[in-house]
């Protein structure tokens, strides 16, 4: 696929409170740095995310949606990232069903100690959706630019 | 079939007349010789306009809902695919099981009009089953198809003979069968196979078509929510506009993704659907998918039983492996 | 009487397709609908009831109708434009077209929707004979003639060719535009096809229903029939009738916005759903009942009674087919029609 040269991705990030978004501040305060057209959007736990976000979020200009949650067996809510892996499977297999573009969308484990980590998943989520290029399978063309 | 509905009355005249129960839902004829509208049939009497036969397709599973609350045990006519919806509808307690007397009916597949008209059979008359051969009178001539031509796309994948809850069943008559099921996810896999720009022409295809009408959310025994997410204004889709694609997609996927898991496979959506999209391929998608990540699992197969996406495994794998 | 063989008909919406839009019942993934006709297409001239009625060619299910932007202080207001010149509309049948004097009836009574209106007027309307009615049509009951659809130009196919009479001064100039491509034709055969379709449609099931018991003045006593209850108990509040339907009219108008401004639509709406006219104290009909009653009572008392004496439903049928649960307008008319309350 013809990807524009200067083409900015812009890139949701859904991050739990408790451990990916505390290992996004910290990747900040380590000073490293990760793509600056990452959005996060803070949520309490990675299973407080549903399906409709991420659509929504596709339908408003997102070209890739990553969900950062604690470690399976670390959610500070015991259990709610077991949910989110289930849910999130299923989601992706779906999307794939529909002809979406596989590496849209994205589910990783971040703890608040991985600074690196996080950043390192940005850079390269960041790339494979440059790869993958502009969203337009799920687009909303009345929310377009 | 028909033979069935003398001791299908006698049951339920029976258990009116003794008090058990005082009313029952079934089918009763419509203004055509295939029309069969879901109806209550109210005290003793109204029994006689009982009416099953091979177009008795829709699940009336749904109005137990409201029916089980209104006073006085309810007989539902149940086929074996219904009473799935039953016991799912019983796990998520919107059904009240003293408000209901499941009688179960036996089965031998449901025609599909609008595959009889596909075959170039139009303007019917008149319709009978015979031994599992349909006779049929039309405008321009008589015709016979056989019934295993056009069933229900539902009952080409039946899930057989046995109730997965009942009070008492009528079994089918000696010679009779339910239809022998083929590979239910064969349309999945087939799907799976075509390259993802294929994938998304033919979900682009079926789904155009679709006018937002909600015939399969109303339909679904699963889709019961008071007030559905759709029908929120402030959600910021419309639940009666299909103004592109995006929001064309997006009904399908998130209707199908709250049923995963919930989902009997019933086929009503298809049934219902007045553009004959095959929506029972996404439902079927996510089971195939639940029955290959986290195990077999047939919602409504026991009543009270805990759904895949309530209930978690430490093993289970990472989203978006292969 | 002119006339051209029926496999030359893409031939002739090629040339009509030179100067004029078309639409015609076209496959949509394996379902027939009214669509634009691009080169090449088959037109469905076999199908009698396309799935989704005609009247989406003149009230679209959405249209844009006006965007907002605000500029600071200032609100920026530009409206919708309504696009597209002269058009044809292809192989409509007698219901459609009576369906569309009921649409207008509605839309061009003051105050006059302009959308509407400007493609109303930009139309030109080719209806088609019924040659094989179905079991589910019923227009003879509203005095429809499925031999004499009216339209700008009457079709009528007959020994395979499809033959065509101008009604109006539109279709009169139509038929001279496309005369090249025409032949004579003879016109006892389309007399014969004529006193055929009238045959089939005195067997037909519902030939024999009236609408006895309904019109502008049986409104107050068939709004007390007791038997509505009985006869919405099946519905589950779809909405599948009134969106197949032809003369269905009624829309929301929803405002969306996309982070810059907010675009005002309006969209089909269905008087079955629950949400039907929501206001701040809630719906006007809060039964299923209600909702059930309100649309037939619409259908055979209101309209005929501001309309007079028309009926809002053409007899097409495709509620029949349609509805999930069987339900349809010949049941009811059945039911309470005949009822002395």
């Amino acid at each position: 696929m013809q990807v524009k040269e200067d083409f900015k991705p812009t890139i949701v990030a859904f991050c739990c409170n408790w451990c990916s978004y505390a290992g996004a501040d910290l990747a900040g305060s380590s000073r490293l740095s990760y793509p600056a057209n990452v959005k996060i959007i803070r949520v309490p736990c990675s299973c407080r995310v549903n399906p409709l976000f991420i659509l929504r979020a596709f339908q408003r200009g997102a070209d890739g949606v990553i969900i950062c949650g604690c470690h399976p067996g670390d959610c500070h809510y015991i259990s709610g990232n077991y949910y989110t892996r289930r849910r999130m499977a299923l989601l992706i297999s779906m999307l794939e069903y529909l002809g979406v573009e596989k590496g849209r969308v994205r589910v990783e484990w971040v703890s608040a100690a991985e600074g690196a980590k996080f950043a390192s998943v940005m850079e390269s989520f960041a790339k494979t959706i440059c790869d993958l290029g502009e969203n337009v399978k799920l687009g909303d063309l009345r929310c377009k630019k | 079939m028909q033979k069935m509905i003398d001791e299908i009355k006698e049951k339920c005249a029976a258990l009116i007349k003794n008090g058990e129960a005082s009313r029952v839902i079934g089918w009763e004829k419509g203004e055509l010789p295939y029309d069969r509208t879901p109806a209550v049939f109210d005290g003793e009497k109204a029994v006689g306009r009982l009416l099953y036969d091979a177009f008795c397709g829709a699940n009336i599973s749904k109005y137990l809902i409201a029916a089980s609350k209104t006073g006085g045990k309810v007989i539902a006519l149940l086929k074996p695919c219904d009473t799935y919806s039953l016991n799912q509808l019983l796990t998520e307690n919107r059904v009240d099981r003293s408000g209901v007397y499941a009688l179960g009916v036996g089965c031998s597949g449901m025609v599909d009009v609008e595959k009889i008209r596909d075959k170039g059979i139009k303007g019917i008359k008149d319709i009978e089953e015979i031994d599992g051969k349909l006779s049929i009178k039309t405008l321009y001539g008589d015709r016979t198809c056989d019934k295993s031509e056009v069933l229900l796309e539902k009952c080409l994948s039946c899930k057989g003979e046995k109730f997965a809850v009942s009070d008492d069943s009528v079994a089918l008559l000696e010679g009779e069968t339910a239809p022998s099921p083929s590979d239910r996810f064969s349309a999945v896999s087939r799907i799976e196979k075509m390259s993802p720009k294929e994938r998304f022409e033919f979900w682009r295809g079926e789904l155009s078509r679709c006018i937002r009408c909600n015939a399969c959310r109303n339909a679904c025994p699963a889709c019961s929510c008071m007030t559905c997410v759709f029908d929120n204004a402030r959600s910021g889709v419309s639940s009666k506009a299909s103004p592109d694609a995006f929001e064309e997609n997006m009904f399908h996927i998130i209707r199908a993704f709250h049923v995963a898991g919930r989902c009997t496979d019933c086929g009503e959506c298809s049934r219902v659907c007045p553009q004959r999209i095959p929506l029972h391929l996404l439902n079927r998608k996510f089971i195939k998918d639940i029955n290959e990540f986290y195990g077999e699992y047939q919602a409504g197969e026991q009543p009270y039983q805990r759904g895949p996406l309530v209930d978690y495994n430490v093993s289970d794998r990472d989203p978006g492996q292969v | 009487m002119l006339k051209i063989t029926l496999d030359k008909i893409s031939e002739l919406l090629s040339e009509i397709n030179k100067t004029h839009c078309v639409y015609a019942p076209v496959e949509r993934s394996g379902e027939v609908c009214f669509d634009k006709w691009s080169e090449g297409e088959k037109v469905r001239l076999d199908v009698l009831k396309t799935s989704k009625s005609a009247k989406g060619v003149f009230f679209p299910q959405t249209e844009d109708i006006a965007r907002f932007r605000s500029k600071g202080k200032e609100l920026e207001i530009s409206q919708a434009k309504t696009e597209g010149g002269p058009f044809v509309i292809f192989g409509v049948r007698a219901c459609d077209v009576k369906s569309f004097e009921i649409l207008d009836s509605v839309f061009l009574s003051d105050p006059v929707d302009s959308f509407y209106k400007a493609r109303r007027e930009n139309a030109l309307i080719v209806a088609i004979a019924c040659s094989k009615p179905e079991e589910t049509c019923f227009c003879k009951t509203f005095s429809i003639d499925p031999a004499g659809p009216s339209g700008d130009v009457e079709g009528y196919t007959a020994n395979g060719a499809l033959y065509f009479e101008p009604r109006t001064e539109k279709g009169k100039n139509f038929c001279a535009s496309i005369a090249r491509l025409l032949e004579e034709g003879d016109e006892g055969a389309v007399r014969a096809e004529k006193e055929k379709i009238r045959g089939i449609m005195a067997d037909l099931p519902f030939s024999s229903l009236t609408t006895k018991g309904w019109g502008k003045d049986e409104g107050n006593r068939k709004f007390n029939s007791e038997k509505w209850k009985e006869l919405s108990d099946a519905c589950i509040g779809c909405g599948a009738c009134t969106f197949t339907c032809p003369t269905c009219q009624c829309y929301d108008v929803r405002d969306f916005d996309n982070g810059r401004e907010v675009i005002r639509y309006r969209c089909w709406d269905s008087c079955m759903y629950n949400d039907f006219t929501m206001m701040a104290h809630g719906t006007p009909r809060k039964t299923r009942v209600e909702r059930f009653r309100q649309r037939f009572m619409h259908k055979l008392c209101y309209h005929p009674e501001n309309h007079g004496g028309v009926f809002s439903c053409v007899g097409c049928g495709r509620c029949i087919e349609k509805c999930p649960m069987s339900i349809n307008i010949v049941k009811v008319m059945r039911a309470i029609g005949g009822e002395e309350i």
